[in-house]
């Protein structure tokens, strides 16, 4: 969660403790939601009829700083209590280790709203699972600084990885790494053909390592270009949701994918097409050197005005079983990622739509 | 032109890897040059790399089991081509257990080396990753800016001290001083001093041994006719003779250097089936 956001939302809710975040551009949200069996004890409060479950946001390094050293902390610590003190604005964390020593961590919150971003998985068009290995190895290919992928299908039903080239970037200066996975490697795929995203591949690297870690399958869910990617990891006592903002593909927007050149990426195939004889004719002819050869193609995205469909957006229905009873005091909207470089400006609202909105400090 | 070349064996993958990663950290951008027999890393003395220049060389045989060739013309079957190492060190780094590499120069949208790998996995297919490394086709006639060079007309050659013992030392020494004098002499003894206004230190080496060059019609003197005691001086960029250190990830067969007094450190090191030239221009 630490790698998403600078403050860490705790809401206990009748169906277990969500920890939530999200990244300062509302184009990355996470939720880990603990059912209470996870604990050993699990009391989320009693709401009234005009109060909710009480809830709250901590500093992050606050929160991580308590858990510090996790191999010591294993050794030394039998419990740790975590009770929320609204009355006393304070957030406590027991530790109780070892020798009859307790550490107590007071952490002072802030109210905030429901931090809760709409996403529905059961609308995306494609969905892949795989182990959290398999995904691990692919990713270990690209820099760690890398800081876009594209993840896209391709003919035989082989599921792609590249690094993402920005426009800005020249493209005959940029390595490009491309992994091609078999559909075996998956433990299911359902996907739309000649479909693609591209997302940041930071903040999913935090969910693969705790995917690795913990050993469960890895599930992607997508759609088209623009809208949010999903990961979902399930357990019996935890469900995990990253949702992430994905290009847009301003240009392919209301084109179908097959029409789309850019969508079909080429299977890896020994007959590259080799062009060098012509190449050489022409570097020796030309006076200034090699002319700049055309730049591959690759989605834009230069944000114009988006084809997007922002009453459908507000169709969307909330995921089931992240949702409580209660329902959000505002309406939460998808967001577009028109800009990698853009902190969450407020563009125009067909073209940049919030995932969660500030909170405002009053209930 | 052409070129497709094929590892298989992990050894040599490995040793291959291995060499990259020296070339990479050397130089930011450098030539290679593809014969029939033959690879070549290249560093240019120009001002941009601080005037030092490189001259790898490696025969093909002894890491590639597949390796074609076709050069721009029949008279001239060879290929040079600039290219970022650091590019191809990171795309074979990955590659450790592969059960082969590919290597092809492409023209998809622009020229590239394609660096196939080819993984095992559990499933029926192996994984495929490929980076395309994006290179600059040198023409014929800018070919002569990347002769080998000349070894100079040295005042002493001597062998190093053991590499690891020689890297520490120098890395130590980067952290008090920009430069650092290398001397030698006949006798085979080697100091390395740097002085700054505070401090200065000097290490010294001794029965480091020279080696015997043959002589060619009187421009080296013999031995006899010049002092063995005398040290030969150069003052060079520590940073340099730092990253060539650093950059040997396997202990040469043989390493020397060549110095001429107080205009350049020439070195020699020796792997059995790579040798690498590094020139370091002295500080005037």
């Amino acid at each position: 969660l630490s790698r998403i956001g600078d403050e860490l939302y705790l809401e206990p809710t009748e169906s277990g403790l969500s920890l939530r975040a999200v990244n300062s551009s509302r184009s990355g949200f996470a939720s880990f939601l603990f059912a209470p069996l996870f604990f050993q004890l699990y009391e989320p409060g009693s709401a009234g009829p005009e109060t909710e479950l009480f809830r709250c946001k901590v500093h992050m390094k606050s929160f991580l700083g308590i858990f510090r050293s996790l191999p010591s902390l294993e050794k030394s610590v039998g419990k740790c209590l975590i009770l929320l003190k609204p009355r006393a604005s304070r957030l406590v964390l027991q530790l109780h280790c070892k020798y009859g020593v307790t550490k107590t961590h007071n952490l002072a919150f802030q109210e905030c709203e429901r931090l809760q971003a709409v996403f529905d998985t059961q609308s995306c068009a494609s969905h892949l699972c795989a182990p959290a290995r398999v995904l691990a190895e692919a990713v270990v290919h690209f820099p760690p600084t890398l800081a876009e992928v594209t993840l896209g299908t391709g003919p035989g039903g082989k599921i792609s990885l590249r690094n993402y080239v920005e426009d800005e970037a020249e493209p005959s200066k940029t390595m490009v790494t491309e992994l091609w996975l078999a559909e075996d490697e998956f433990q299911s795929v359902a996907v739309a053909p000649g479909s693609h995203i591209t997302f940041c591949l930071k903040e999913f690297r935090g969910l693969l390592s705790f995917a690795e870690a913990s050993n469960l399958p890895l599930t992607i869910h997508f759609d088209e270009p623009g809208r949010p990617v999903i990961f979902t990891l399930d357990d019996t006592v935890l469900e995990v949701h990253l949702v992430l903002a994905t290009l847009s593909d301003l240009e392919s927007d209301s084109q179908s994918p097959s029409t789309n050149g850019v969508s079909h990426l080429p299977a890896p195939s020994d007959d590259f097409a080799d062009d060098l004889e012509s190449f050489m004719a022409d570097m020796e002819t030309s006076e200034g050197g090699s002319e700049r050869p055309s730049s591959p193609t690759f989605p834009l995205r230069t944000p114009r005005t988006a084809e997007s469909k922002p009453e459908e957006e507000q169709e969307e229905e909330e995921e089931e079983g992240a949702v409580p009873g209660t329902p959000p005091h505002k309406k939460f909207r998808s967001l577009f990622f028109g800009s990698v470089m853009t902190p969450g400006r407020p563009g125009p609202a067909t073209t940049q739509e919030v995932l969660a909105e500030d909170s405002e400090g009053e209930s | 032109m052409r070129f497709r070349a094929k590892i298989v064996d992990v050894a040599c993958l490995n040793h291959f890897s291995r060499i990259i990663n020296t070339i990479a950290k050397l130089a930011k951008t450098c030539i290679l040059r593809l014969t029939v027999c033959k690879l070549y890393f290249i560093l240019s003395d120009k001002v941009a790399n601080g005037g030092a220049s490189m001259w790898c060389e490696l025969s093909q045989g002894n890491f590639f089991d597949e390796f074609q060739m076709e050069g721009v013309a029949a008279e001239h079957n060879e290929i040079y081509l600039e290219f970022v190492p650091e590019n191809l060190s990171r795309a074979l780094k990955t590659a450790q257990s592969a059960k082969a590499v590919k290597i092809k120069l492409t023209n998809k949208h622009c020229p590239c080396l394609r660096v196939a790998v080819e993984l095992p996995s559990l499933s029926s297919s192996s994984r495929i990753v490929t980076h395309d490394i994006p290179v600059g086709v040198i023409p014929r006639r800018m070919w002569n800016d990347f002769k080998e060079p000349r070894v100079p007309d040295f005042d002493v050659s001597i062998y190093l001290p053991v590499l690891k013992t020689m890297k520490s030392v120098v890395e130590r020494m980067k952290n008090l001083s920009n430069f650092i004098v290398i001397e030698a002499n006949l006798s085979g003894e080697m100091n390395l001093k740097i002085e700054t206004d505070l401090v200065s230190v000097t290490t010294h080496f001794k029965d480091l041994g020279n080696p015997p060059w043959a002589s060619e019609d009187g421009c080296q003197s013999s031995a006899q006719g010049r002092d063995l005691e005398s040290m030969a001086e150069a003052c060079i960029d520590i940073k340099k003779l730092q990253q060539l250190l650093a950059g040997q990830q396997v202990n040469p067969t043989k390493a020397l250097c060549n110095i001429v007094r107080k205009r350049i450190v020439h070195f020699i090191l020796l792997h059995e089936e790579v040798s690498l030239q590094y020139f370091i221009p002295a500080i005037a």
